[in-house]
């Protein structure tokens, strides 16, 4: 008996190498960011990573405070939330509006209107960046505004940047929502209907709260989206003052491309917000993307 | 009244800009007069090799699209069996997860770190070198520590078949990996269980279950899998941007789009790229929409 469950676990041994084998090859490269990202800039150029970890007396917060002070690093941050959170609001509210006209609604057309709206899913960006740029720099609307510290239109604008990401990610957006709406029990919305509920009235106290887990996976997939973008930031965002995270990386990268204490700091701070959202609410993640996998 | 918003946005920023590009693609760049396909022409005559090599770049988005899905898809579904067999099967997900909540920005960084040359700083040479194989000619013809990102390799291999597009399409693998592996574990947990214990009583190996059973049933999930991996791979521009800049022969043609719209500012060959671009997707989306209306009939 003892001799056979030995042998099963003998056996199983290389199914534990190779989960094992996976775990540190998937993991390893983020904590080698984390770790030299503490560590001295002049110990980063001389030895490994691994070996602060026999000496962690040695790690410092200097790399993060030279970051955050130079570089746009800090306000990079700060012009990633101001684009992130008003872009994922936008984009939340403006396709539930049309997912629940496409799931509960009658009117000619609908399902071509629906069906086009899907197709545009793999439209890709870089069929509509050059076009968008010149209606930008053309319609521009050079009012300032001073709490976002750009203008209310252009290409040094946020207002500007939360539009397109908004309609980028409407095509998604739709498909997702219009697909959780339809599946909620025609039963409720009926008799809410003969109760003499208007439209608005079971959208806002039906249909939504009936919804908040697949709102929830969108905001969370918009959020992280935006936050993670750099093509369209690169593109409609002229304004150096107002560039993401994203965009002050991928600059540091190209001008100080082996200074590894302040990159590894730098992405590590674009990195942490990303990254607690998804371990908070990892649940609503999978749901969505298992719900939805098609994004383009 | 409800559509409204999204309607305007949509026609705004996606099907009238789409149809300036189409229209932009056969024009001069600088002008605005009418060039006829001279942009096409330009791009598939390439006459510039050294300043934009437009077949290198096709070459390689091809490359992209088979080594990338193929080995994304083969090892998410790998990562799922081999996940559902431990108790740990959490942690192991979770671990290769993780990568899809980071930007393909700041996986540049991380990887650029990676392969660093410097054995003392690099990871990846460092566990080469360790293992005896750092100063091997196999993979460099000089004997020096591996320069993964500028190395074209054997001059045998004709060109997209670069050790360093090798090693960013690793890195595409790396973040992507996470999104095959929970998409094909929930489709693995969906399969009917009397069957593969049906098959097991029979004597089937455990090979033959998954060749013969799971992956048949499991088409579906790994076609939506793939498809979007495929695009992916198609769109391709972040990764390649911030890690080499296209340069070195990586260029994709969404990073050669970027540099011919938006660095030479000739927006006509650019429009033209897009169009290139899109019209490879096309045929992506005709399947995806054909998986969609699949599930329709099946709801």
């Amino acid at each position: 008996m003892r001799a056979r469950s030995v042998a099963n676990i003998m056996r199983r041994v290389p199914v534990h190498l190779v989960a094992f084998g996976v775990i540190v090859v998937w993991s390893v490269p983020t904590v080698a960011l984390l770790v030299s990202s503490f560590r001295d800039p002049s110990a980063i150029s001389a030895t490994g990573w691994w070996n602060a970890l026999t000496s962690p007396r040695d790690l410092t917060l200097d790399n993060y405070f030279a970051v955050l002070s130079q570089r746009n690093i800090g306000r990079g941050f700060v012009n990633s939330l101001l684009i992130s959170m008003p872009g994922t609001a936008l984009s939340v509210m403006v396709a539930s509006l049309a997912a629940y006209a496409f799931a509960w609604m009658k009117f000619p057309g609908r399902n071509a209107l629906f069906l086009l709206v899907v197709a545009l899913l793999v439209v890709p960006l870089q069929m509509t960046l050059i076009p968008v740029l010149r209606l930008y720099t053309e319609w521009a609307i050079d009012v300032p505004v001073p709490i976002l510290g750009g203008r209310l239109f252009g290409t040094s604008s946020f207002p500007g940047i939360w539009l397109a990401h908004t309609a980028y990610g409407l095509p998604f957006a739709i498909f997702l929502l219009r697909n959780f709406f339809g599946s909620l029990p025609r039963e409720v919305l009926e008799s809410a209907h003969l109760d003499g509920a208007g439209d608005m009235r079971i959208f806002f106290r039906i249909v939504l709260p009936l919804s908040r887990p697949a709102i929830a996976a969108l905001a969370i997939f918009q959020f992280l989206w935006i936050w993670n973008d750099l093509l369209v930031a690169l593109i409609l965002l002229g304004d150096p003052t107002l560039a993401p995270i994203t965009l002050a990386i991928s600059n540091l990268v190209s001008s100080f491309g082996t200074q590894y204490q302040l990159l590894t700091a730098a992405a590590f701070v674009s990195m942490a917000l990303p990254l607690a959202i998804f371990f908070a609410l990892q649940r609503y993640f999978v749901e969505g993307i298992t719900a939805g996998a098609i994004k383009g | 009244m409800w559509l409204a918003p999204a309607l305007a946005l949509l026609t705004a920023f996606l099907v009238y800009p789409s149809l300036d590009t189409l229209r932009r693609s056969f024009m001069l760049g600088r002008s605005d007069n009418f060039a006829g396909l001279s942009n096409y022409r330009y791009i598939f005559e390439n006459p510039e090799p050294f300043v934009a090599d437009a077949h290198a770049a096709i070459l390689t988005n091809v490359l992209w699209l088979v080594g990338f899905t193929v080995v994304t898809v083969g090892l998410g579904l790998s990562i799922a069996v081999l996940a559902g067999r431990v108790r740990y099967e959490a942690a192991v997900k979770s671990a290769v997860f993780i990568p899809m909540g980071i930007s393909f920005v700041a996986a540049s960084v991380i990887w650029r770190f990676m392969y660093d040359v410097n054995p003392a700083v690099g990871t990846v040479n460092a566990v080469l070198t360790s293992a005896g194989m750092g100063r091997t000619a196999w993979l460099q013809s000089e004997a020096s520590p591996q320069t993964w990102l500028t190395d074209l390799g054997p001059e045998t291999l004709p060109p997209p078949l670069q050790i360093n597009n090798f090693a960013l399409i690793a890195v595409g693998v790396w973040i992507w990996a996470g999104f095959a592996t929970v998409v094909l574990s929930a489709g693995l947990k969906g399969l009917p269980s009397e069957i593969l214990e049906a098959a097991r009583v029979d004597g089937a190996s455990e090979s033959q279950v998954f060749w013969r059973i799971v992956v048949p049933l499991m088409r579906p999930t790994i076609a939506v899998v793939a498809t979007t991996l495929v695009i992916q791979a198609l769109k391709l521009f972040d990764l390649v941007w911030v890690m080499t800049g296209g340069r070195f022969g990586t260029d994709v043609i969404a990073t050669l789009y970027y540099k011919q719209a938006f660095v030479f500012r000739d927006f006509g060959v650019g429009a033209a790229l897009a169009v290139v671009l899109f019209l490879w997707i096309v045929p992506v989306m005709l399947l995806s929409l054909r998986n969609f209306q699949l599930q329709e009939e099946i709801r």
